[in-house]
């Protein structure tokens, strides 16, 4: 008889990655997604309307900023909607990754006394995140469905809306996999930390989250399409409003980057979580 | 025999000491270039030493926290781990609840491994009761169905049924711990691995949860590994015990064998006829410590009316000081017994060579008891020149109080004169 079913040994394969074992885990990761919910709004007045808030100041001050003063072009779409739709996109992603950059630090408190798979924390940081992005998604539904109703001609919605939990995934999955790698580099490597935060701000303006790539001069565009955020971008704000591109090679190449990003960024973080209590 | 049920092999665990920040990229590059493409010893851990912690540490040195661990446990033993402090007790308790992995060797086991490291792991302030059983049942790998089931004894056995809906942060610590621990007591796993966590709570909840784990040992055959400093609490749950001495096993076996000799190992080795030569064991730059006698004052055997004659012969390093020697005899429990010194030269008159002072304990003053002492030499009865704990030990044999044979509790036994009057 030598059926142990537990084997803890120095090393670990690169590829052993248990992902039978976070299945069997999947209450745990349901009760994350709950505290992560149930703990924003506890003792405050509006509750989940902060969701909303926060797209909603931003759009106004961008429509201001960038719309008013600035005079960035829109391609002639409404600029509520087409500032609206960049926001709640992106804040999925910036979301995403930013929760999960922090894994490690700020749960090394639970991860240094109780085994868990440590997947779990990321995986339902992106899922609450998700529940976050609905209510925002849901708020820009009706913002848009007023646009339609009150007659604007200009706003094309098309069949490219079946791909918009396409959109969604990729999302998650690069902003997870961003995460992951950087939750295990910053566990023993600190500056990281500064980086993260002004890192999101910088890469937004990197995507055409406030501007449309038609408004980007011709010798710089190839930068702006090498970001695999880009068709994300593009993709979801054309599959509403109908302007801009879409393109299935640009989707391929995101999709294909989401793929390698996450396959590093697990095998990454895999690594890390077996001795980061030692160098936290 | 069977199967056993936990396997340890060769176990060891390397820590690096000092602070882990700048450096660390040149380090670790250092490393993988020697290791993974050399194929060459880890540079850094070569200067590994044994763990001690009272040695100052070596910027950038490894330690290993753990060496060689072997040990293998049938389903339903329970086994008490001790040792003093930094010993290494944690770091296996770690290494067996995959909180970090070893650096060598390898554990196996069979069926689940709940460790109870702390209690109320994952509970949030801001979640009431019930959340909170939920959330640290499902962290310690419950299913939910499971909590549900055993909710009920869970909250009865607790005590805390009526603040079951309230927020955990309006909780008192002692609510708190109780909840954790009830929660923890309905795992049901084949082997469960506890850390002092009981040192919290009152003494009834003590009483209740050393009963609990009882309880799960011996009706249920479940395997239990504790770790604590309550010599009672190790000694009415354990059968067997292992007593861990910087960082390697000193001993294993019998929970009572394993308590005498952590206790005894605290107090160091005694030596036959009680005499120690040290050749340049106890030595630095000060003080040579050549050799310690100690011999019964009347008669031929130590025992409580002999009274103790310790002679120490060393060599003084350091002229023209004032200095003492002072010594410390604590008791096989670590009580510190007395406190007493010698100011051998006075006026900074201190003297190169050999010297020989002879201290003499009265009879009648200290119980039977197995005794250590720490030696210090001192400055101006300021400064320390030398300083060993637990440099030699002795034993002072019973001498029966009347017709009770026993040893009488208590760090003293003086002489005591009375005096009666009666009046009948």
């Amino acid at each position: 008889m030598n059926n142990y079913t537990i084997d803890i040994t120095p090393k670990k394969h690169l590829l052993d990655i248990n992902f039978k074992e976070i299945w069997l885990y999947r209450d745990l990761l349901y009760m994350f997604i709950k505290r992560s919910i149930i703990t924003v709004y506890k003792q405050t007045i509006l509750g989940p309307i902060w969701f909303i808030v926060q797209p909603l100041m931003t759009t106004a001050m961008y429509v201001l900023v960038f719309g008013q003063i600035a005079k960035i072009s829109t391609d002639g779409l409404p600029q509520v909607l087409f500032y609206l739709s960049g926001i709640v996109i992106w804040n999925y992603f910036s979301e995403s990754f930013n929760q999960t950059a922090h894994t490690f630090t700020t749960n090394a408190q639970i991860f240094g006394k109780v085994y868990f798979p440590r997947l779990i924390i990321p995986l339902a940081e992106i899922t609450s995140g998700l529940i976050k992005f609905f209510i925002q998604f849901s708020f820009f539904i009706i913002i848009y469905l007023y646009f339609i109703f009150s007659g604007n001609t200009i706003i094309q919605p098309n069949w490219t809306l079946a791909l918009v939990p396409v959109y969604i995934v990729l999302m998650a999955g690069i902003g997870l996999a961003a995460g992951l790698i950087f939750s295990s580099l910053t566990t023993k490597y600190r500056d990281l930390n500064h980086l993260l935060t002004f890192g999101i701000q910088l890469l937004m303006y990197a995507t055409p989250v406030i501007y449309p790539v038609s408004t980007i001069p011709e010798k710089y565009k190839i930068f702006i399409q090498a970001n695999p955020l880009t068709p994300i971008l593009e993709g979801f704000k054309y599959a509403f409003l109908g302007a801009g591109h879409f393109s299935w090679d640009a989707l391929a190449y995101s999709g294909g980057f989401m793929v390698i990003l996450l396959f590093f960024g697990i095998i990454i973080f895999h690594q890390t979580e077996r001795n980061f209590i030692d160098t936290v | 025999m069977s199967q056993p049920i936990i396997k340890i092999e060769n176990l060891s665990k390397l820590y690096r000491l000092g602070e882990v920040g700048t450096g660390t990229l040149s380090h670790d590059l250092n490393r993988w270039w020697k290791t993974k493409i050399l194929r060459k010893e880890d540079p850094y851990s070569k200067i590994g030493t044994v763990n001690d912690r009272t040695q100052i540490a070596q910027k950038g040195e490894h330690v290993w926290a753990l060496r060689d661990i072997n040990l293998e446990l049938q389903a339903g033993d329970v086994l008490g781990i001790i040792g003093k402090n930094g010993a290494g007790k944690s770091t296996l308790l770690k290494l067996l609840s995959q909180v970090t992995s070893p650096s060598t060797g390898r554990i196996r086991a069979r069926g689940r491994m709940a460790s109870l490291l702390e209690v109320g792991t994952g509970f949030h302030p801001e979640m009431t009761g019930r959340e909170n059983i939920y959330m640290n049942g499902t962290i310690m790998g419950m299913r939910k169905a499971e909590i549900t089931s055993k909710l009920d004894e869970i909250v009865d056995f607790s005590g805390v049924a009526k603040y079951l809906d309230t927020p955990v942060k309006r909780y008192s610590s002692g609510m708190t711990v109780r909840l954790g621990f009830a929660i923890a007591a309905h795992l049901e796993p084949e082997i469960l691995v506890v850390d002092e966590v009981l040192a919290v709570g009152d003494a009834e909840f003590q009483k209740k949860a050393i009963g609990k784990m009882q309880d799960v040992s011996k009706s249920y055959g479940r395997t239990v590994l504790f770790v604590s400093h309550n010599m009672a609490a190790v000694k009415s749950l354990c059968k067997s015990g292992m007593v861990l001495i910087n960082g390697s096993k000193g001993f294993e076996g019998n929970i009572t064998e394993a308590i005498d000799f952590y206790q005894n190992n605290n107090a160091l080795a005694t030596n036959e006829n009680n005499h120690w030569e040290f050749g340049n064991a106890a030595e630095n730059d000060n003080i040579r410590v050549d050799s310690i006698k100690i011999n019964p004052l009347n008669g031929t055997t130590l025992d409580i009316s002999s009274g103790v004659q310790i002679t120490i012969d060393f060599f003084n390093k350091i002229k023209d000081i004032t200095e003492d020697l002072t010594f410390e005899i604590v008791s096989k429990d670590d009580v510190l017994v007395f406190h007493h010194g010698f100011v051998f030269a006075k006026d900074q008159n201190s003297k190169l060579g050999k010297h020989k002072i002879t201290a003499i304990i009265p009879a009648h003053l200290l119980n039977a008891n197995m005794y250590s002492m720490n030696l210090l030499f001192g400055q101006s009865q300021r400064y320390v020149l030398f300083k060993q704990d637990h440099i030699c030990a002795f034993e002072i044999e019973n001498i029966p109080m009347e017709n009770n044979m026993s040893i009488l509790p208590g760090v003293v036994r003086p002489a005591i004169t009375y005096a009666l009057e009666c009046h009948g």
